[in-house]
Parts: structure tokens; C-alpha cells; sequence
């Protein structure tokens, strides 16, 4: 912990790296899939399930194609990157363990005001829930915290603590800055000082541009049901592998297909080619390709699988 | 007496939770206490975010023993009675004792039981609340079982008195009951141990942490209103958010900040909503020019720089939030300026208001018409009424709305203002929503009254032509509300109008809608000419029979299974179940302003029940002839009547209802009630026909002596044939003359 105030939005991600390990979290690395926030990475979304004790932390790189604002906005990105600890089961001093995360990167506490508000979250996508908060620091939402209850339909036991930080707007707080765009992403004083709109303005627009006009919407729907079908598909297999004779339950994989619905849900939305009633549809079938695979991942070792709870 | 203190302290505790938590707490611990045997003296009960405290002073050390003697089988009675009685007094057979009774020797069983001291009872009783306790939400956390509203860290519970304190030992899911607490999360961190209530409420105070609720709220509202005023400026009354924002913070400290000049253009209502909900900031005032200048926020602590750095936070928070909302409202502007506010309610074309009810522009297009039908009938000039009607909901579209849903109206209201639009218009936009529950303002301008009016109705009968009615609980559509709404603005306005016509051809709009696609055109044409005759015939089955004559031979097909032939046999039940609906909604209203059912009831079973205004002119004035005594009597008086002529007429097989005669009156009350009935009746009829009920009604009570008198001498049933046909044709003109007026057979008592 350093009581310097960090100088790049990059700092503030090595920080809270190197925070969690010392907690005795394993550092993750993204999941290289496009997904809309750090819970579809399944380190949270299946690891949050089953028995076994789990805590990792890691980036990962979130895609809201409707926020996109063709890096105009000096808040709203269609790209941008979430912080997420997942801990299971929650130790009784998460909320301490939290308020050390603000300290490590440079909030005082003694001057500024933290507060809990009531955020009870739920993805219907996931068909997950949990109780919480939004963490705010002077009135801004900083963090979400949630103990999670459900996942995919099944009772976590034990309950998982996930937090989540909106990386870019709580980096923006602590570093003064009121554009994203001027964000210094590396240390300004670097040879070679990079901004975040250096980095992703154009990408912003680049995107925008086509997540709202372009991307071929019957494409896009074919991927979907593509990925639907396959999905099921992948899980209908037997447990047991022809070829090695061992009991291998895709789950992973067949979870790589929900991600992939989901973000393709995401773009057609985008695209403004889905009404208000197909809306509830669409979220609910990637909600059963979660429930099938988290259904799934319970019967892997992973998910706490033994050879003996076969039989209980 | 020892005093017990309980705390449950939690990680936050949502704020909406905290009051009817605190409520809980004591109810079902005192409660328990009692059950138990331990009486106490007083309680009271506290909440923070981050605890529930429970005071209970002068509980009882320990329960009173007790002692039961019950009384069992005969001395000498079979074995299996004599066990069984052991089993349920949980005593042996030397404990019994045989005592004489008149009956013979009887085994009596004396049952003592000693009191429990007050912590056992206590530990028993704050365990079971605490595993049931009911949480609106509640979960689980790490490996526990406990529900809790968020993970529970510590029970404090002891019992005290000159002696000293002692721990209630209790356990539940792993967590020990003690004698500590912890101050304010920041400001005083660590434990602290407690001796009582007093020592328990001042150590908090010293590790800022105000326990009342209502302290806090009155402290928050005291200092708001000072920091206001010293500038010239007034906090804008919001007791929802001072009773949240005091269940934020232990430990409220009051910081006011500034609106960037640049905001302070926006519309009041704007400001306000942003403020309260994204940040849960008070908004302040300047009485002069009624604009919002500044907030107010609460934080949850004090520091060294005064709470610089927080105002500066939130200012900057709420920076950015408002210019989110300036960019709204000067979009919208822009489009407002470009296309107008129809054009900006252009995209409804798209938007789907309900499956089977087509877009909002489909049904935008039903309220306008409906209310250029209705705006005559409430005074507003047809174009007007439908002008506002296509306007009043394109703020949907706006991108402020987008944000804040709570805003709709209000901006459209603005917007049509910007546009240059007639001020009953803009007003319409707002005012078409109202009155939006039973105590909201009901609107009033004839123009904001015709478009609220087709709103309503045009919603309530299309539900019902797609038969999505509220059941039980279930109204997702808020259809009771709509009601409620169309009743209060035909009472509040006096309006005179027949529903039965408006339900019937908006029925059939929207059943012409749904089947528009599958109906030919000769279906389609005597539809629509059946629509156009509605209006003349009052109803759905007359018009739609005067456009077949008039068609005669050339009328589409309108036998079983036809499209006609459907329609035609629904309507008239949708009709009348809508019509009922509203009655039913009436009723609700009526007897909440303290009228009876049956005296609704009496009004319901009339002719034109269906014009509300009339309909409770009628029940009004039943009730207070009711409360008189001339109509209590006379209303025993008319049951009398009733009961006899019913029996008679029952029993003779034929219905009295006309030809009594004067001439064969034999006794003087009958011919004095000949007489009677004449006059009432005179008085009766102009008095209906002028709607002057309490005339009516009075005339009706002049009968009440006449009446009492003739029961007093005359029998009815008497041998003479004659005279007894003639009595029972007398009785059935009262009948008739008080039908006239009300249904009293349906009044109670």
C-alpha cells in the first residue's frame, strides 16, 4: 500500500492487482470473449457455483454496444473495463477487505465519505441474484457489492462476495480528470505519455459507428441461433468420452456459447432491431443456455463433483 | 426489575427497511417476553444503518411460578385412563390424590411449575426472532444458514440492574452474544462494552453514531434549513427523502453546494428529480424567483477540511449528471423546434403499447378521436380537446423522459409551451395522467379533462375487449386505478354523460382494430356504420340492428362462427361486465366518503345507472333520507307493503299493479291514504324529472304517517274479496311510487 496518490489510470489497475494478491486472491487474466461485465467471465459466473472455496481477481474488458457515444460522452463507452474480485465463500471482512482497495489506491478515508447504498442486483440473462450495495465515495458510485444468492437457477452454497469497480469512471475520480478521453492511461511523464482517448477514441467511433449502423443484423441473428443450438448440443453429449473413457462434461465450452448469445443479443439490440416483447424473449433464452450449463458445471469436479455425491 | 438491551448489528441495512425493522424487533420480542410470563414496563426500539436496538425497561427477573390442579378419571377407572392422564400431567401415580366428590373418589392431579429466570427466557425469545425474523429481503452469507437482511456480525444482549449487567448467553449460527458495540465505521472504529440502555445511547453519541432515526432526520432537516436560510434561500419539502437519507448515516453532517450557473435555466421539476434521485440530494429554493440554486447533501462524517472535499466530490457528481440532463432538454428542444411535438412523438409508431392493442400511436389516434366526441360534453372546444390528445403523450419519446420515466407529462407540458402550443394543450399534456390515485388532483380544464377522460377509457375497454382483466391481486395494467380515475373526473367535474355509449363504441373501435385484418369490407363497412349509429342509439345492440334493417338483404353473413355473428354476441357481455367494473369501483369510492352498499345498490338496480353524476346525486340523497327518522319509518313501512303484496303474490299467482280504487275504500286511513299517495305522487314526478332527488324524497316521506296509520287499522286479508284485491292493487301503488325514487328492496334493516 503507498499513500501517493497514483498518476495513470493504468497504476490504479496495477494497484488493485497487487492489492488482491496480498489478499490471497489468483490474479486472472481476461476472458478472451466479448462479454458485457466481468460477471460473464466464468471464473465469477461458474465458480460461483458449487462447493469448492475459490478468490480470484482480474480486468476484464466489457462491451455495451448501446452505451456507445462515438467516444463523444465524457462518461459513456461501448468498451471499457471492470474490476472484479470474486471470493467464495464470503469472508466476514469483505467490507473491510473493500475499504482497503479504495486506501491502496489512494482514497483517504478520512477525508472523503463512503457510503453503502442499498443495490440489490440480478442478472436476468444469468437468471443470478444477489443483495448489496453500490459503494459510493462523495455521492459517486464507485463499486458494486453483491453476496451472491443464485446462479443459473442453483442455490449458491456456499455464498460467494463479488465486487465489481467500474474501472474507468472510478479512475477518473481519483485522478481528477473529467473526460475519459484525457484520461492519462500510462504515467503522463512517460517518454511516451499515452491518454485513454489515445488509445480509444478512435476505436469508440470506429465501433459506434458500426454496432449502430453497420453490423449485419442477419448475421447476427444466425450466430445466435448458431451458438443456442450448439450450446445445447455440446451439453446433450455423454458424460463419459468415447475416447479416453473419461467423464468429461463440456461445460466450459458450452458456456463459451452462452457468452456468445449473449453478446450477439447485445449487438442486435444495439442495432435497434428488437422490440420491447421480443426483448424478454431473447434474454430469456440465454438465460436457459446459463441454467443448462450451470446445471452442467454442478455435476463437473470444478462445479464440486465427487465420485461419491454421484451416488447421494 | 433488571432492564434488557439488545442490538443486532449488521453491515447496511437498507434504508426503506430500517423504520418497520425496529418496529419488528419489538413486537416480536416483547411479544415472546410475554408469552413467556415476563411483563415489562416499557420498550422502545431504534435503527441505523448499521443496527437494531431494542430497550426494554423494568422486565420481570423472572417468570411467576405457576401452579394448575386438574381434575381426572374416577378412582378405580380402567388402567389406560389413569396412564394417559399421568402422561398428559407429567406426574406418577403418587403424586395424585384421591378426593370425594359428589360423583365418588377422583383422581386430582396438582401441576407446578417453576418460573424461568428473565435470561433464559429472553436468550429462547431473541434466538427465535432472530432465525424468523421478517426481513422483506433477506440472505445468506459464507457458509452460514442464517438469513439476515445483510451478513450479522454481533448480538448484544444483557440485562441489568443496581447489581450490575449481564450477558444473555444466546448463540445463533456460530455468532456469541456479548456486551460490546462499535461506534461510527470511520470516525470511532473499535469495540465498545456497554453496561445499560443510558450508558449504551451516550457511548454511541461520543462514537458519533445518533441512534434515533427522528434525530437524525429532525437534525438533518434543523441544520438544512439554517444553511438555507442564512443565504435567503428555502429547502424544497421532500419528507420521503429526509426519512431515507437519515437512514444513510449514522452520524449526519449537512453540506450545502452550488448548481453550476449553467443548470439553473433547466425546469424546476428537472433539477429536482435528477438531484433526489440519482443523488439523493435536497433541493434549495430561492423564494423570489421560485428557481433551484443550490443542494443539499447529507454525508455520513466529519473531517478536518470541513467536508471540503465531499462538497467537491458531489459537486462534481452532480455536474455531470446535470449536464447529462441539459444535453437532454436541449435535444429535445432542437427537435421540438425542427419537427414540433407531434413530430417528436413520432417514433410511437413504433413502440408496441401492448401486443394486441397495437403501437402508441394506434392507440394515440383512438384517444383523439374519442376525445373529440367526449369534448363536447365537458365543455371543450373538439379541436382543442383533440389537438392536446395528439400531443400529450409525445414526450414519451423525449430523450429526458427516456431518463426519467417520473418526468413524462411534466416535460411534455414544457415542450408543448416551447411549441407555441395553446396553454389547455400544454396543460393537457401534463394533466391527462390525473388524477393518478385516490387523493391526487383531479384535472379540471375542460380540454386536460376530455384527453384524461379517452385515456382512461380507451384503455379500460381495450383490456377488456382483449379480456385482460385484473384478478385478485393481479392488476399489471393499473386498470383499477383507471377506473377509479374516469369515476373521480365525471364526479368532480358534475359531468352529465352516458358511459354505456362511450364503453360501447370504443369497445368497438377496438374490436374493429383486431379484426381489421380478417374482416372483408362489407364487414368492415357495416362495422363502421354501426359505430357511427352508437351515438344515436345509446348502445351497441340497437345500432348495430338499425344498420342491418337499413341493410336488409345485402348484410354480410351474421350467423354463428361469422365475424359479425362473434362480435355481435360479446359485446353486449363486455359491455355490461366494463360497466359493472366501474360500478364496483364506485362502490369502493362511495363507501370510503361514508356511503352504504345497499344504499348504492338501491341506486345501481335504476334506470340510467350508467350516468355516475346522477347515479350518486340518487345515492346521496337515499342516504340522508335514510338517516331521517320519516325514512327510516317510512322504509319499514314500504318493506311491510312489500312483504305483504309479495305473498299475496306468491300465493295468488297474479301481479297487483294496477286498478285500486278509492271508491271501494271502506275505512278512513284507506281513504286517507288514497289521498296520500295522490299528492306524493304529484310532488314525485315533477321533482324526478328535475333530478331534484331530496324533493323526491321528501314527498316519498309525507307517505310515512298515512302509511303507519293504515297498517294500524286495516286488515288486508280480510274476506271481502273486493276490498282485499283493492287493499293489495293500494299496497303495489306505494310500491311503485317508491320504485320511482329508489330500489328500497335492496336497502338492509
Amino acid at each position: 500500500m503507498t499513500d501517493t496518490r497514483p498518476k495513470s489510470f493504468q497504476e490504479i489497475i496495477l494497484r488493485l492487482q497487487n492489492y488482491w494478491a496480498e489478499q490471497g486472491c489468483a490474479i486472472l487474466q481476461p476472458y478472451d470473449m466479448e462479454v458485457g461485465a466481468g460477471t460473464f467471465h466464468p471464473a465469477t459466473t461458474l465458480r460461483a457455483l458449487g462447493t469448492k472455496a475459490w478468490a480470484a481477481a482480474y480486468v476484464q474488458p466489457s462491451r455495451r454496444p448501446t452505451d456507445g457515444r462515438y467516444g463523444e460522452n465524457p462518461n459513456r463507452l461501448q468498451h471499457y473495463y471492470q474490476y472484479q474480485v470474486l471470493i467464495k465463500p464470503s469472508p466476514p471482512n469483505l467490507q473491510d477487505l473493500y475499504l482497503g482497495s479504495l486506501r491502496a489506491i489512494g482514497i483517504d478515508m478520512d477525508l472523503h465519505d463512503i457510503r453503502f447504498v442499498e443495490d440489490d442486483w440480478e442478472s436476468p440473462t444469468l437468471g443470478a441474484w444477489g443483495l448489496g450495495w453500490e459503494v459510493w465515495c462523495d455521492g459517486m458510485e464507485v463499486s458494486q457489492f453483491t453476496y451472491f444468492q443464485q446462479v443459473g437457477g442453483h442455490d449458491c452454497t456456499p455464498v460467494s462476495g463479488e465486487l465489481t469497480y467500474g474501472l474507468e469512471r472510478l479512475a477518473m475520480y481519483v485522478l481528477g480528470v473529467d473526460h475519459v478521453m484525457d484520461m492519462p492511461f500510462n504515467d503522463p511523464m512517460s517518454p511516451i505519455a499515452l491518454s485513454y482517448g489515445d488509445i480509444f477514441k478512435q476505436t469508440e467511433e470506429e465501433y459506434a459507428r458500426w454496432n449502430f449502423d453497420i453490423a449485419n443484423t442477419d448475421v447476427l441473428l444466425r450466430h445466435f441461433e448458431e451458438a443456442e443450438v450448439e450450446c445445447a448440443a455440446i451439453l446433450s453429449h455423454d458424460h463419459i468420452d468415447p475416447k479416453t473413457g473419461k467423464r468429461i462434461i463440456m461445460a466450459h465450452p458450452a458456456y463459451d456459447q452462452c457468452i456468445k448469445a449473449s453478446h450477439m443479443f447485445n449487438l442486435l439490440d444495439a442495432r435497434g432491431v428488437i422490440s420491447v416483447t421480443e426483448r424478454q424473449a431473447y434474454i430469456g433464452r440465454v438465460r436457459t443456455l446459463a441454467k443448462q450449463c450451470a446445471d452442467a458445471f454442478v455435476l463437473t469436479s470444478a462445479g464440486g463433483h465427487t465420485p461419491e455425491s454421484e451416488w447421494l | 426489575m433488571p432492564d434488557l438491551l439488545i442490538e443486532l448489528f449488521s453491515e447496511e441495512i437498507p434504508a426503506r427497511m430500517q423504520g418497520k425493522a425496529a418496529a419488528d424487533l419489538k413486537k416480536l420480542v416483547t411479544d415472546g417476553l410475554v408469552d413467556a410470563g415476563l411483563t415489562y414496563a416499557g420498550a422502545a426500539a431504534f435503527a441505523t444503518p448499521r443496527r437494531l436496538t431494542l430497550a426494554v425497561d423494568g422486565v420481570l427477573a423472572a417468570s411467576p411460578d405457576t401452579r394448575e390442579e386438574r381434575k381426572g378419571p374416577k378412582v378405580g377407572a380402567p388402567v389406560k385412563a389413569i396412564e394417559g392422564f399421568l402422561r398428559g400431567a407429567g406426574l406418577t401415580m403418587d403424586q395424585l390424590e384421591e378426593r370425594e366428590t359428589p360423583k365418588g373418589a377422583v383422581y386430582f392431579a396438582t401441576i407446578e411449575k417453576k418460573g424461568r429466570p428473565a435470561a433464559d427466557i429472553t436468550g429462547v425469545v431473541l434466538e427465535g426472532t432472530i432465525r424468523n425474523f421478517p426481513w422483506p429481503k433477506s440472505m445468506r452469507w459464507g457458509t452460514g444458514t442464517l438469513k439476515w437482511v445483510r451478513p450479522l456480525h454481533s448480538i448484544l444482549c444483557i440485562l441489568s440492574d443496581e447489581a450490575g449487567a449481564a450477558v444473555v448467553p444466546l448463540e445463533v449460527d456460530g455468532i456469541k452474544s456479548g456486551d460490546t458495540t462499535q461506534g461510527h465505521r470511520f470516525m470511532a472504529p473499535g469495540k465498545i462494552t456497554v453496561t445499560g440502555f443510558e450508558d449504551y445511547a451516550a457511548k454511541l453519541k461520543k462514537a458519533y453514531v445518533v441512534l434515533d432515526a427522528q434525530e437524525r432526520a429532525d437534525h438533518i432537516w434543523e441544520d438544512a434549513k439554517q444553511a438555507a436560510f442564512a443565504q435567503g434561500l428555502e429547502i424544497v419539502d421532500d419528507q420521503g427523502l429526509l426519512r431515507e437519507v437519515a437512514g444513510l448515516v449514522e452520524w449526519p453532517v449537512v453540506l450545502m453546494g452550488d448548481i453550476a450557473e449553467d443548470f439553473i435555466e433547466l425546469p424546476p421539476e428537472v433539477l429536482q428529480t435528477s438531484m433526489r434521485e440519482h443523488q439523493k440530494f435536497f433541493s434549495v429554493r430561492n423564494p423570489k424567483t421560485g428557481r433551484i440554486e443550490k443542494f443539499v447533501t447529507v454525508a455520513n462524517r466529519e473531517t478536518s477540511d470541513h467536508g471540503a472535499t465531499i462538497l467537491a466530490g458531489n459537486q462534481k457528481v452532480l455536474f455531470a449528471r446535470l449536464a447529462d440532463a441539459k444535453f437532454f432538454w436541449e435535444n429535445d428542444l432542437r427537435t421540438v423546434k425542427s419537427v414540433g411535438l407531434a413530430g417528436m412523438g413520432k417514433p410511437l409508431e413504433n413502440v408496441t403499447f401492448h401486443r394486441e392493442l397495437g403501437s402508441q400511436a394506434d392507440r394515440i389516434a383512438r384517444i383523439e378521436k374519442l376525445a373529440g366526441e367526449v369534448a363536447p360534453l365537458v365543455g371543450a372546444k373538439p379541436d382543442l380537446a383533440k389537438e392536446a390528445a395528439r400531443v400529450a403523450k409525445a414526450d414519451l419519446s423525449s430523450e429526458m423522459v427516456y431518463e426519467f420515466p417520473e418526468l413524462q407529462g411534466v416535460m411534455g407540458r414544457y415542450y408543448a409551451l416551447r411549441a407555441d402550443l395553446p396553454e389547455s394543450v400544454a396543460n393537457a399534456c401534463e394533466m391527462h395522467y390525473s388524477p393518478l390515485g385516490p387523493s391526487d388532483d383531479v384535472p379540471t380544464e375542460p380540454v386536460s379533462v376530455a384527453v384524461a377522460f379517452a385515456d382512461k377509457l380507451d384503455t379500460l375497454t381495450g383490456f377488456w375487449a382483449i379480456d385482460e382483466k385484473p384478478t385478485g391481486s393481479k392488476d399489471p395494467y393499473a386498470l383499477r386505478r383507471a377506473a377509479l380515475g374516469v369515476i373521480r373526473i365525471i364526479l368532480s367535474n358534475d359531468l352529465r354523460l352516458r358511459l354505456d355509449r362511450f364503453i360501447d363504441s370504443q369497445l368497438l373501435k377496438h374490436e374493429i382494430a383486431q379484426n381489421a385484418d380478417a374482416a372483408d369490407a362489407a364487414e368492415l363497412a357495416a362495422l363502421e356504420s354501426t359505430l357511427d349509429e352508437i351515438a344515436d342509439h345509446g348502445v351497441f345492440g340497437a345500432a348495430f340492428r338499425a344498420v342491418l334493417d337499413k341493410l336488409d338483404g345485402d348484410a354480410p353473413a351474421i350467423g354463428d362462427g361469422t365475424l359479425l355473428g362473434r362480435i355481435e354476441a360479446k359485446m353486449p357481455d363486455v359491455s355490461v361486465d366494463l360497466l359493472g367494473f366501474f360500478h364496483d369501483r364506485l362502490k369502493v369510492h362511495l363507501k370510503e366518503e361514508g356511503i352504504r352498499h345497499d344504499v348504492i345498490d338501491a341506486c345501481l338496480n335504476m334506470p340510467g345507472n350508467d350516468d355516475l353524476t346522477l347515479l350518486v346525486k340518487r345515492a346521496e340523497a337515499l342516504a340522508a333520507f335514510l338517516k331521517t327518522d320519516d325514512g327510516e319509518n317510512l322504509l319499514q313501512g314500504f318493506k311491510r307493503a312489500n312483504n305483504i303484496l309479495s305473498q299475496a303474490e306468491a300465493k295468488d299467482g297474479v301481479e297487483y299493479s294496477f286498478g285500486a280504487d278509492v271508491k271501494f275504500a271502506e275505512d278512513d286511513t284507506e281513504k286517507a291514504l288514497f289521498a296520500a299517495l295522490d299528492d306524493a305522487q304529484s310532488a314525485i314526478a315533477p321533482a324526478m324529472q328535475g333530478e331534484d332527488f331530496a324533493a323526491a324524497m321528501t314527498a316519498m316521506a309525507s307517505l310515512r304517517a298515512p302509511i303507519d296509520a293504515f297498517f294500524e287499522a286495516v286488515q288486508i286479508n280480510t274476506d271481502n274479496q273486493i276490498v282485499r284485491r283493492n287493499r293489495l292493487n293500494l299496497l303495489a301503488r306505494i310500491r311503485d311510487i317508491c320504485h320511482g325514487v329508489a330500489d328500497l328492496t335492496r336497502i338492509e334493516g
